[in-house]
């Protein structure tokens, strides 16, 4: 079953890369192609034995420039709570609810970003941790809600899912660029989407758009998909394994 | 050696858990309690969710229980009639406490008042047990010393349905330990514990149970409630990590093993004296955790919660 899996992720992503060549070749047939670029891996797969993954991704220009690499998780709602001291005891009083967060955000680029673009454009294509947009529910003063949004930053930062700081984009003469983009072992799963964007001028001149699957793999995809699917069975299960497990313990200790 | 846990969504060091699993099964064999009131906080101190950590580890009481029955079962330490009877209670108690933990969830406090019912419970019948184990040390030191009565009447002693357990030699009231499964019961849906640090004090003090039956009769009515709460918690908040239990109770059993054999040849006074000492450090932790200043006042929840 779990070799049926693999093959079916295998076929799976020859489908996808060979959409993606078929795709680059169309592409390269419109002429004015200037940014191409492309992961070392499509699949990040999460299997018993994971703890974090590095990914490469590398691409080329039509000339001189600057690359900014965007990498964004599956967006989601998020809670940020505040804890205030309550008859001595800290305990939760005020939440803000915020729409669409990514689950992951990491930002690489080859030059700092304030010598390459402005902050109009900053703003429009969602560059770097400030310029993030998410929506609160909440109708708080703008200080209030700032303490909150910068909350939900930290916490995911010390989670390793915002990237603390820029990454950096390496280019190989003027043309050929790459950067090395590192997923931690909590990584959350679903589809990503890798941005890079071509920047001269002060301006965004192109840009393309890769798509990143993090899946589960192989005996934890096989548990998760049990646990979510059949809850109750994976109960019983569970409470079955485990009295079988106690028992053969029991009886393995008998003459010790 | 790194382990991924697929529900838990995290990657965590097998050895570390394996000897959690083994350090919590030798205090459970040893005392006859579930050992969850140590496993909960253990686990999310390495990162584990909440929700997570209770769900996952009352599987893992199911197995740590099951091994430390058999041991105390062939040295026949088990009372099952008086089980069965304690396990009447734990079911309405079970029943009571899902009621109960749907209130304080509409109310949006389930976690502070899951801090506070281990604070207050861990802190009073730890204390409780401390000073008596103390004076019974002491007693034993100064052999001069009045006896106690062997048996005090008090009014518990007093209600109807009176019965009679052979194997404890008692004859007393069967709302008496159906009342002591029934606030266990509540504890395993509330807290997501065993309850076992409640029970064995208990059959001590209000049955006067012979000591030596107390830590068996208890894991016997574990198992039946932590199975009950692993299928409650697996079907409704899908929190049960198989791996995760896998890994705690192949620790667990091990570890429950040795501490069977550790606890015959420890004297009463002193293991509960052992166990009491810990019950309280653990209340000072989770009440340290609630006075003092976090580090960050906002925590972040992903998902709809």
């Amino acid at each position: 079953m779990m070799a049926g899996v693999r093959k079916r992720r295998l076929i799976q992503g020859a489908a996808a890369l060979a959409g993606l060549l078929l795709g680059g070749t169309v592409a390269a047939t419109v002429w004015a192609q200037q940014l191409v670029a492309d992961l070392s891996s499509h699949l990040i797969a999460i299997t018993t034995g994971f703890t974090g993954t590095e990914v490469v991704l590398f691409g080329t220009t039509d000339g001189a420039g600057d690359v900014a690499i965007v990498v964004t998780g599956p967006r989601g709602p998020a809670t940020v709570r505040r804890k205030q001291r309550v008859a001595g005891m800290w305990m939760n009083t005020d939440s803000v609810r915020f729409e669409q967060v990514p689950s992951f955000y990491t930002v690489a680029v080859s030059r700092p970003l304030d010598q390459l673009v402005g902050r109009p454009v900053l703003e429009r294509q969602q560059l770097g941790l400030p310029q993030l947009q998410l929506p609160a529910d909440a109708t708080l003063p703008p200080d209030e809600l700032a303490a909150y949004r910068n909350a939900l930053i930290r916490n995911k930062q010390r989670q390793g899912l915002y990237a603390i700081s820029m990454g950096q984009v390496a280019f190989l003469g003027e043309r050929l660029f790459r950067t090395n983009i590192y997923f931690p072992a909590n990584v959350p799963t679903g589809l990503y989407n890798v941005e890079a964007l071509l920047i001269r001028d002060g301006d965004v001149v192109s840009a393309q758009t890769t798509p990143l699957v993090v899946s589960k793999i192989g005996f934890s995809a096989e548990v998760s998909d049990f646990a979510r699917n059949r809850p109750v069975i994976y109960g019983v299960a569970a409470v079955v394994g485990a009295i079988a497990a106690g028992w053969a313990a029991g009886a393995a200790f008998r003459r010790v | 050696m790194q382990v991924y846990l697929p529900i838990a969504e995290m990657s965590v060091n097998a050895l570390l858990v394996l000897g959690m699993g083994w350090l919590v099964g030798f205090l459970s064999g040893m005392f006859g309690v579930g050992g969850g009131f140590l496993m909960t906080p253990l686990l999310i101190f390495i990162g584990v969710p909440p929700a997570i950590a209770v769900g996952t580890q009352a599987n893992q009481l199911v197995a740590a229980s099951v091994s430390g029955v058999l041991a105390h079962w062939r040295r026949g330490n088990v009372d099952v009639k008086l089980g069965v009877v304690m396990l009447g209670g734990g079911v309405v108690g079970t029943a009571v406490g899902v009621w109960i933990f749907g209130i304080l969830q509409r109310l949006g406090q389930i976690d502070i008042a899951i801090t506070l019912s281990y604070v207050f419970f861990l802190g009073t019948i730890g204390g409780m047990m401390l000073v008596e184990s103390s004076r019974a040390i002491l007693r034993r030191r100064a052999p001069t010393a009045k006896r106690g009565k062997l048996h005090r009447h008090i009014w518990l002693h007093g209600l109807p349905f009176k019965m009679r357990f052979q194997r404890s030699k008692l004859y007393i009231s069967a709302l008496l330990p159906a009342g002591i499964g029934a606030v266990g019961g509540m504890l395993v849906a509330i807290m997501g514990i065993g309850g076992g640090f409640l029970l064995v004090p208990a059959m001590i003090y209000l049955l006067n149970m012979p000591a030596g039956l107390v830590a068996g009769t208890s894991l016997f009515q574990i198992i039946f409630t932590t199975a009950a709460a692993t299928l409650l918690q697996a079907a409704t908040n899908q929190t049960v990590d198989a791996m995760l239990a896998l890994l705690l109770l192949i620790g667990g059993v091990i570890g429950a093993q040795f501490g069977t054999k550790a606890g015959t040849r420890l004297r009463g006074e002193t293991a509960r004296m052992a166990l009491s000492l810990i019950v309280v450090a653990v209340a000072l932790k989770l009440a340290w955790d609630l006075f003092s200043r976090p580090d960050d006042l906002f925590t972040l929840t992903m998902g709809l919660r």
